[in-house]
């Protein structure tokens, strides 16, 4: 159905291009260079590259010196390194003084599989999109990856950027705009909004065709890949136009894209029916990506039945 | 042979005079803030900004400028005293300190002082930003130096370790470092918290230049960073013995002084003993 393609090998190859136009980006790694995909960056531009090693909060701080120096600094490990450990370093040294640093994490969420809750982050989105000044991007697939990695570049200022380990299906095409703050419509529908980030976004586009064939439900879809700020107008218009919403992302849904599109739209006129999908406030455990993302309600059929969910409550 | 002429030490001196009388008169006023470890930082800070650094007060975000990150921002007072002094702001906006609408945060922030070159105020991440500096300042072949001064206490923190195998690994050798080593932390003397001894063997152990001064010495302060100069290849921490309120004697070595101002009475003793009362200079 779908090709398939690794978001972090888009991140790559897209960083080397960037450093081939613009010789003020730095590369940081903490001694997973390889799993994130920096290597060709370093391989190309060895003296713009610099591996701290095992040293996250240390990497923050470096990245905020070099930042304050005329740099955009690129500083990349898993997202559970990057947010969880580096937080009160991202806080004070990179998100208060606003500076041009784009935290990229990789090994998001829970489907980096065997390493099991250790290293499934699982709520980085709520810990980045409460600091002030930070935006939250997180692309749905190869294509995105690539669009979101030039578009932080080209914006000033502080961006957390997310993205997971496996390869996820390619769902936009390459000339498809792109553009921050902005969500994309995939599919137009009338009785449902479908709201999905990362890699939900295509369960959202399977649940749809789902909704569509075997309910006769007409579900609209829009990818919501930058999940701060978010794109208030299109939130609220969905909501006006399809009467209800269904939220999916890979993330805890307590404090996730699903709290920030409900909040939007308790503020709205459009109090409309609205379901969350995502994992429960709970630590993940070991296995494997599609095992865990069915444990733990992350699937189509998931979105489906809140779809239903939200149908009935109209 | 000292490094300074006798007229130079004394210019200093008074202007880290002054400097101190802006601090317990702006904590005073503020009624709250840190008088202690900004006293103890004041010579430093004041060596710095009036003989070794190279800026430029009437345009503070000069490329090619020295920069410096106060590691330990509650000593931000001292730092705003000296860059006043200096010229980046007027001296009666240090009256405004820590209020509301204020420039002049109750720790350093890049974004609302002249003059200041990073936001600090959570202990340990100075060093990190002050290393990231100096590795800019390489790649770009820049020859300005990065300072940056460090509490005692801060050594205790984890970060500050991964910057110092980061500084040396990477030859940072214009990145140069004070440990203002007034012995007090908040909740008492850093030995009896958690041991940072030996400190010149730790760092020589990480692969820093490590010097040692009297920290109220305009001369060894200076010529400290002469000596680190000729040194190619690595960072240098000075570790400069200071004490705590330095030059107002109730505050001198003083726990109670580390984070609480000096009331009205204290504030007129404090003025007496820096010799404002009688006109001061």
């Amino acid at each position: 159905m779908w090709e398939m393609a690794k978001q972090r090998d888009a991140y790559g190859e897209t960083l080397v291009e960037l450093g081939r136009k613009r010789d003020n980006i730095v590369v940081l790694g903490a001694d997973l260079a390889g799993s994130c995909r920096l290597k060709k960056f370093g391989e190309e531009f060895p003296e713009r590259m610099f591996n701290v090693g095992i040293a996250e909060q240390n990497m923050t701080g470096i990245a905020a010196g070099l930042a304050l120096s005329g740099k955009t600094v690129f500083s990349s490990t898993f997202a559970v390194f990057a947010t969880g450990r580096a937080y009160d370093q991202i806080r004070q040294s990179i998100a208060y003084p606003e500076l041009d640093v784009k935290i990229v994490a990789t090994h998001a969420g829970i489907t980096v599989g065997g390493d099991g809750a250790s290293h499934q982050m699982l709520e980085d989105i709520a810990l980045m999109r409460v600091l002030p000044n930070v935006k939250v991007v997180a692309p749905a697939d190869y294509n995105e990856s690539r669009k979101a990695t030039f578009a932080i570049a080209e914006e000033e200022g502080p961006f957390y950027m997310r993205m997971g380990r496996s390869s996820v299906p390619i769902i936009t095409e390459k000339n498809d705009p792109f553009e921050l703050g902005k969500a994309t419509v995939l599919r137009e529908g009338e009785d449902v909004t479908l709201i999905g980030t990362g890699i939900m976004v295509s369960e959202c586009l399977k649940a749809a065709e789902m909704l569509n064939k075997q309910h006769d439900v007409d579900a609209k879809v829009l990818n919501m890949s930058t999940i701060k700020p978010l794109d208030d107008e299109s939130i609220v218009r969905s909501a006006r136009d399809t009467g209800g919403i269904v939220t999916a992302e890979e993330h805890v849904v307590s404090q996730g894209m699903g709290s920030g599109i409900s909040q939007v739209l308790a503020e709205s006129n459009y109090h409309v029916p609205m379901k969350r999908v995502g994992i429960p406030n709970v630590f993940g455990e070991s296995g494997e990506s599609d095992e865990l993302m069915e444990k733990y309600g992350l699937t189509a059929e998931h979105i489906v039945e809140s779809a239903h969910d939200v149908l009935e409550r109209r | 042979m000292p490094t300074l002429n006798g007229s130079k030490v004394e210019e200093l001196e008074k202007i880290a005079r002054r400097v101190r009388v802006h601090i317990v008169r702006s904590t005073n006023e503020a009624g709250s803030g840190h008088p202690g470890g900004s006293l103890s930082a004041t010579d430093i800070l004041t060596a710095l900004y009036f003989e070794v650094m190279d800026h430029k007060p009437e345009e503070p975000n000069w490329p090619k400028r020295d920069r410096l990150v106060l590691s330990k921002g509650h000593a931000a007072p001292a730092l705003y005293g000296v860059l006043a002094e200096a010229g980046y702001f007027p001296v009666e906006e240090l009256m405004t300190l820590r209020k509301l609408g204020s420039r002049l945060q109750g720790h350093p922030h890049v974004k609302t002082t002249p003059g200041v070159d990073a936001s600090t105020g959570s202990l340990g991440q100075g060093l990190s930003v002050a290393a990231g500096m100096a590795l800019a300042a390489k790649l770009n072949r820049e020859p300005y130096r990065v300072f940056a001064i460090c509490g005692d206490g801060e050594l205790q923190s984890g970060q500050i370790w991964e910057a110092a195998m980061f500084s040396s690994h990477n030859n940072l050798d214009n990145l140069i470092v004070f440990l203002d080593r007034n012995n007090l932390q908040i909740d008492g003397s850093t030995e009896k918290v958690n041991s940072i001894e030996p400190i010149i063997s730790k760092w020589n152990s990480f692969g820093w230049h490590v010097l040692e001064i009297e920290g109220h010495d305009m001369d060894e302060i200076v010529d400290s960073v002469e000596r680190a100069e000729e040194v190619h290849g690595q960072p240098t921490m000075i570790i400069a013995h200071t004490v705590k309120g330095k030059g107002v004697p109730f505050m001198e070595g003083s726990l109670a002084f580390h984070g609480k101002a000096a009331n009205d009475k204290q504030l007129e003793t404090a003025l007496e003993a820096l010799g404002e009362k009688n006109g001061g200079d």
